[in-house]
């Protein structure tokens, strides 16, 4: 991958032009322009229902400068079967090209909850694709609402912080290893701290033969309540917090991706965003909260370690 | 000898689909079964997906469909259901499935026999819907859908129903065409706009605001509009062939006849066989098969009913509080007759509720006793029912 020159790659045309109707500041475009940097083939995509689907194709524009459909909100990883099996049936014949590539976003709504069925057969059938999860931990399009993905103690839309609850009762759910126990050739989570990890990740996901998932950690300023040039450094703290491990699988070979030389606590990632604004009012500091939720980063860093060690030995 | 599921696997080994996308659920999935020993026999060369779930069949179906191959599917009942959310996505990309439904039952209580409360809520689904009497009707049905349904001024999808085990598990004979007599039929599919086209991009399943979704959902309707003059061309060509051609209704003796019975599927050989009793007693009988029910052949029908002295509508499945959708139909289509046609509705064979001549033969009795008070009866239902007996025949 040391061939990739990012300032060359910044010059060539993204995957969607100017004028896409996302907010400022959302990281769903950062990770779809920079998802496509690496990759040579022709590409073509498809979207789950979801914020990125319906800022990108409002009729009568469309964003997408690459081949894009949209069928539902559960079904990404189903209809993306169906085109790779369509090119495989049709390729030998001389109408399309012979490279293309097959790549599906979704969200965590569309990815951890609705649609992880028709990811996970997807996954086991062995398709050539590679399904990217843009996961900014909620339900965004319909005004942000708890997901599986939704970290424990964020307020969100169904499960608000209250005078008696303090916002998501429940862990999020493992998606990344829950791709990687279907035994795929390629698995990764990164974030947007530093764009080639995103480039090289997504160029080895779609170079992979058979399916590939990717899991981008992506900011919502509007979820989040962050400032939207914040992106890059609350995505920096997900990673030298620990709270998101930047790593991938290849072929079962765990290896980490980068590991801060000294990492910070996770309240820092906690405190730089609104939506756990309520874990550090004066006077009534959730210390309970915000030392469970390092609990849980830590625990999850050990389980990571060991999942390293055990699989290079 | 073959069976309906048998043959409708049959036509498509013939036509060799590049894609064929399934999941199994009774009584359809003979249909897919024989279709993967094809496959793993080498005698179709089509992508096979073994899917984990109806919606994720119909799904793959649309996306393959979109991306320029032929496609084609089975399923039933509850795995329709679950794939409901996808028949109107399907018919807006203008994707042209052949979709080969088994009719059967809807749950709850569990049951997997026929009856066609699996298809007809998706008779608003925007795809044509062909109601097979038996196998061989299944077969040449198969192979005339394909052109129909890609046809280029239809561009739609294309469910083609068969009763569940009536149809889809009894041996009848079946005349097929050979190999190269049903391909050369098919043709070849060329998409317009296919997805893999990724030197002229397009995109699907785009928003759309008020300002267009309107427009967007006329123009889609005109496909339905064309279909009866590309029917009826497609299916003279096809009768060329085969000796054998279907109309969107079929008319039994119903020229002269006073009293006529309409229904659908399989249910219509026993009510032919009753025609015949009752002409040899001297009454004027007649049966109406509706076989194309979307779009629906109104104008075939009135032609065919006005002036009756009473037609009896045979539905085998209910509108639960409202009118069932055939008799919805039929009475629409006498709306415009100068002179009412006194109808009754009735619903029969619920569940696989068997229908036998007798029924029948009670149906034309109570057209012919002039009973057409208001309200649906049942056939062949049991006592110990929360029904009147009033509505039970």
């Amino acid at each position: 991958m040391s061939g990739l020159n990012i300032k060359e790659m910044t010059k060539r045309e993204g995957p969607l032009c100017e004028g896409h109707r996302m907010c400022p500041g959302c990281g769903a475009p950062t990770a779809v322009r920079q998802a496509f940097m690496g990759i040579d083939d022709p590409i073509v995509v498809v979207g789950a229902t979801g914020c990125m689907e319906v800022s990108s194709t409002v009729y009568p524009y469309s964003a997408w400068r690459v081949p894009f459909m949209h069928v539902a909100f559960e079904n990404a990883g189903a209809a993306i079967s169906g085109i790779e099996s369509a090119h495989k049936a049709l390729r030998g014949r001389g109408m399309f090209r012979e490279n293309i590539k097959f790549v599906a976003f979704g969200g965590d709504g569309g990815t951890y909850d609705i649609g992880l069925q028709a990811l996970s057969g997807a996954l086991e059938r062995g398709h050539d694709i590679t399904y990217i999860c843009y996961n900014n931990q909620g339900y965004m399009n319909t005004g942000a609402q708890r997901s599986g993905a939704t970290p424990k103690s964020a307020s969100a839309t169904t499960s608000p912080a209250g005078l008696k609850l303090p916002g998501k009762l429940q862990r999020p759910k493992n998606l990344t290893e829950i791709a990687e126990a279907h035994d795929i050739p390629y698995v990764a989570q990164t974030t947007l701290h530093n764009p080639m990890d995103v480039i090289t990740k997504v160029k080895r996901a779609v170079e992979t033969k058979g399916p590939a998932f990717v899991n981008i950690l992506v900011p919502c300023p509007l979820f989040w309540k962050i400032d939207p040039a914040d992106q890059a450094q609350v995505c920096k703290l997900a990673v030298d917090s620990r709270f998101w491990p930047v790593y991938e699988v290849a072929d079962g070979e765990y290896k980490l991706s980068y590991e801060p030389k000294k990492h910070v606590p996770v309240e820092d990632f906690l405190k730089s965003q609104g939506r756990y604004a309520h874990l550090f009012k004066r006077d009534a500091v959730r210390t309970d909260l915000i030392e469970s939720a390092q609990r849980d980063v830590d625990a999850q860093w050990e389980k990571l370690k060991m999942r390293i060690q055990s699989s290079q030995r | 000898m073959t069976s309906g599921n048998l043959a409708f696997a049959e036509a498509m080994r013939q036509i060799n689909p590049d894609v064929v996308a399934a999941y199994p659920i009774t009584p359809s999935t003979e249909i897919p079964m024989k279709f993967a020993e094809f496959v793993a026999d080498g005698r179709v060369d089509t992508e096979f997906i073994a899917v984990e779930s109806e919606h994720s069949a119909i799904t793959a179906c649309v996306g393959a469909s979109v991306s320029g191959a032929r496609v084609m599917t089975a399923s039933s009942a509850n795995g329709v259901a679950l794939m409901h959310e996808i028949f109107p996505i399907a018919a807006a990309f203008r994707a042209p499935i052949v979709f080969g439904l088994v009719n059967r039952s809807l749950g709850a209580p569990v049951n997997i026999h026929c009856d066609h409360s699996d298809s007809m809520p998706e008779r608003d689904s925007g795809w044509i819907q062909i109601y097979c009497e038996d196998a061989q009707e299944v077969y040449d049905t198969v192979i005339l859908s394909v052109r129909l349904a890609e046809h280029p001024d239809v561009r739609t999808p294309v469910f083609i129903c068969q009763d569940g085990f009536i149809t889809s598990h009894c041996y009848e004979p079946v005349e097929f065409l050979s190999d190269e007599a049903a391909r050369g039929f098919a043709g070849t599919y060329e998409r317009a706009y296919p997805l893999l086209d990724v030197d002229n991009p397009v995109s699907y399943g785009s928003f759309v605001m008020s300002e267009d979704y309107f427009e967007i959902k006329r123009n889609q309707i005109e496909g339905l509009n064309n279909v009866p003059r590309v029917y009826g061309e497609t299916m003279r060509e096809l009768a060329a062939l085969t000796g054998r051609e279907y109309g969107a209704v079929e008319r039994y003796m119903t020229d002269d006849a006073d009293y006529v019975v309409v229904v659908m599927s399989s249910a219509t050989g026993v009510a032919k066989d009753v025609v015949d009793s009752l002409r040899r007693e001297g009454v004027r009988a007649g049966c109406l098969r509706v076989r194309v029910f979307r779009p629906f052949p109104a104008d075939e029908v009135r032609e065919a009913l006005e002036g009756k002295l009473g037609v009896a509508v045979l539905d085998r499945s209910a509108s639960p509080g409202g009118v069932a959708p055939l008799a919805a139909e039929v009475k629409s289509a006498l709306y415009d007759c100068e002179t009412r046609v006194p109808v009754k509705d009735y619903i029969f064979g619920l569940g696989g509720r068997d229908f036998f001549p007798s029924d029948a033969r009670r149906v034309f009795d109570d057209l012919s006793s002039g009973n057409f008070e208001p309200g649906v009866r049942y056939i062949g239902l049991r006592d110990k029912c929360a029904a009147a007996e009033e509505c039970v025949i």
